[in-house]
């Protein structure tokens, strides 16, 4: 029982990483009033670069390499919603249409039709010494690829920069108010293009998370809709760094469920596991509504 | 009267040869993209088009029985969404819908072996249309309920959908040996009749109807006039009193959901013949790209579906043919939406400015003429 429940809050933690360090981005992304419905393909894009490049040169340039490849789709997106100002809905599903079938091309190009499973180096687990060898929650939280310490620095750099600096005050008055914002010197259009790119580079973290550190290869639209996932987290996460956190987990420990049901013996047969994380998904945003106030600006043009 | 006449007469001409020039750039432009990936990909631009040409258009049996075919399901997730997006409803859940309908069409066609084929064909593409809409109606009452985004709620509905006919062709629907993970395959009186010595099926025709019922419906009835009031403006909907914006966004979540269910139940009975996962190539996404570039209306949904019917077809000739992944579609298919969304941003911005300096020449504000 007790290593069964190791074995679901490891899974738990892995399988929330992706998920929080996209939530992460888009809740920065929606704070200056964009939402970024591309994030499903910023992670995809994100998976196949880190698979690549971290092939050629290692795990670390792996996640670099994934950042760096996302930069580029979500400046796509930025393009068009902020510069253009077409309609973002519109936008995101076009540039995840386009990553998809872009990281198709490029897979099918460079690993032959039938698409060879890839082994690649992985980002393996980095034990901290003394909190790992904690009873229950050492190994799950604290054995764990370098991509999960990113999520436990980001949450309080994230919460003290958006609540404690001009900066993040000038994303959420934009968010809120572009026109007041305009009003005080500040630039709707440059605080947006920075945060849709930083969002696009914690998207494409996802996706190296997913592809390096969690699966350990890329799969044809592997992404699985973890980017729309993302996107219901940060309305549950009500737009803070620590909600959205917890909700991530709250995902992770979903989808982790279908890994310790077996060693429980549980009946079911295994695609009501494979659905549970996106039924949940609305029945959390079903539960969750009018208690959810998004920024006013979100998604106007 | 008669100058309304002629004015409409005006832009009804005007419009034709805005269609046919913007038909002509979708085309070119789907040209410069493939040329240009093929190149990019190391592939011989020429040979691919020409695989492109020879798949969907290049001959009698190309156009019928692989464009055509492909286009079936595409004029009807397209309308769907067209249908959708009219009202403000963002359905991006047009995939699911179609699986939903795909797998009761099959089990309907399973259960009913010896009933006539006047018969069961009508029920089963009855029960594919009453799935799509149940599908739908789900991210229709939680928005309606709930007020929650019916992007996100479509599309995790697209992964229980997967999932569901996962587990239904290893389940209650699996061919009796149990060893391949798909339904058993119709039987010949639920599968529909084909069209002079094509692969060609009435679905298509059936598709044709739908389109022109639609179009008929958005411009000459109550409830299409309702539709089009509540994705122009809801608010000015709502604050005349007139129209109940809650209801009419259900319904055409419900309709939307119904065309896509009958686009799974026409692909089970008229093309595959059985339920399998893989069933749909993405019908559902692609349907958004044909509702975008049919400018959202049915019959211009209806050409755009055959449209990319064509790039699909011609794809799959590409990977047989010129050994390209038929991806290539999709990386086309979003390029032409993003081509779209550039194009129209740039005409209002360039309005805009045109009025500007207009108003600015004349000292008076301009007004009319430029929608919003």
């Amino acid at each position: 029982m007790i290593d069964a429940l190791v074995v679901f809050l490891d899974a738990t933690a892995r399988t929330a990483t992706p998920l929080a360090l996209a939530a992460l981005g888009e809740m920065v992304v929606e704070r200056s009033g964009v939402i970024n419905i591309g994030l499903e393909g910023t992670i995809l894009a994100g998976a196949l670069a880190s698979v690549v490049v971290a092939g050629a040169l290692g795990v670390g340039a792996g996640f670099a390499g994934a950042m760096w490849r996302a930069f580029v789709t979500a400046s796509i997106l930025a393009l068009f919603v902020v510069t253009l100002r077409a309609d973002q809905i519109v936008t995101g599903t076009a540039v995840t249409l386009l990553s998809l079938g872009v990281t198709g091309l490029l897979y099918r190009g460079m690993f032959g039709s039938a698409g060879v499973a890839l082994t690649v180096p992985t980002a393996g687990r980095a034990a901290i010494p003394v909190l790992s060898s904690l009873p229950l929650v050492g190994r799950p939280l604290f054995a764990q690829p370098v991509t999960t310490y990113a999520v436990y620095a980001l949450v309080p750099l994230l919460a003290l920069w958006m609540y404690r600096t001009h900066t993040g005050l000038a994303l959420r008055a934009v968010g809120e108010n572009a026109d007041a914002a305009t009003a005080a010197g500040i630039s709707p259009g440059r605080v947006r293009w920075a945060a849709v790119l930083f969002g696009g580079a914690l998207g494409g973290l996802s996706g190296g998370a997913l592809a390096i550190a969690q699966v350990g290869t890329f799969a044809e639209g592997m992404s699985a809709g973890r980017g729309f996932i993302a996107i219901a987290i940060v309305a549950l996460g009500r737009w803070s760094p620590v909600g959205v956190a917890l909700a991530a987990i709250v995902f992770g420990a979903a989808s982790a469920l279908q890994f310790v049901a077996q060693s429980l013996g549980w009946a079911l047969p295994y695609h009501v596991f494979l659905a549970f994380p996106y039924v949940l998904t609305l029945l959390a945003l079903a539960g969750a509504a009018g208690r959810i106030v998004p920024p006013a600006g979100l998604g106007r043009r | 009267m008669r100058s309304g006449a002629l004015v409409r007469a005006g832009t009804a001409e005007g419009r034709g040869a805005r269609i046919l020039l913007a038909s002509l750039l979708l085309a070119g432009s789907a040209v410069v993209i493939v040329s240009a990936l093929s190149a990019i990909g190391g592939h011989d631009p020429v040979r691919v088009l020409g695989a492109l040409w020879s798949g969907s258009l290049g001959s009698r049996y190309a156009f019928f029985s692989a464009t055509l075919v492909r286009a079936t399901p595409l004029i009807l997730t397209g309308l769907a969404v067209a249908l959708a997006f009219t009202a403000g409803v963002m359905n991006i859940g047009a995939e699911g819908q179609l699986l939903a309908g795909a797998a009761a069409a099959t089990a309907l066609g399973l259960a009913t072996r010896a009933a006539s084929a006047w018969l069961t064909i009508p029920l089963a593409l009855t029960a594919g249309a009453i799935a799509g809409a149940a599908w739908a109606s789900v991210p229709g009452w939680l928005r309606r309920q709930f007020g929650v985004l019916e992007v996100i709620s479509t599309i995790m509905m697209n992964f229980v959908a997967l999932y569901l006919v996962g587990y239904l062709v290893r389940g209650p629907l699996q061919e009796p040996l149990g060893i391949y993970p798909q339904s058993s395959s119709l039987p010949e009186g639920v599968r529909l009749p084909l069209l002079g010595g094509t692969r060609l099926h009435i679905g298509f025709l059936l598709a044709l109807a739908c389109a022109v019922g639609a179009w008929w419906a958005l411009r000459a009835t109550a409830a299409g006039f309702r539709v089009r009031v509540i994705g122009a403006n809801p608010e000015a909907a709502r604050s005349a009193g007139l129209i109940d914006v809650r209801r009419t966004t259900f319904r055409t979540f419900l309709l939307s959901g119904a065309l896509a269910g009958l686009a799974g139940a026409v692909e089970v009975t008229g093309v595959t013949y059985s339920l399998y996962e893989n069933l749909s190539p993405g019908y559902g996404y692609t349907a958004i790209a044909v509702a975008l570039i049919g400018a959202l209306h049915p019959l211009l949904t209806a050409v755009s579906g055959i449209f990319f019917g064509a790039l699909e077809a011609g794809a799959a000739a590409i990977q047989r043919d010129a050994g390209v992944p038929s991806v290539l579609a999709t990386v086309v298919e979003a390029a032409l939406i993003l081509l779209l969304l550039a194009a129209v941003a740039i005409r209002a911005r360039w309005r805009r400015h045109y009025r500007i300096v207009v108003s600015g020449l004349f000292g008076r504000p301009a007004s009319g003429g430029d929608k919003p």
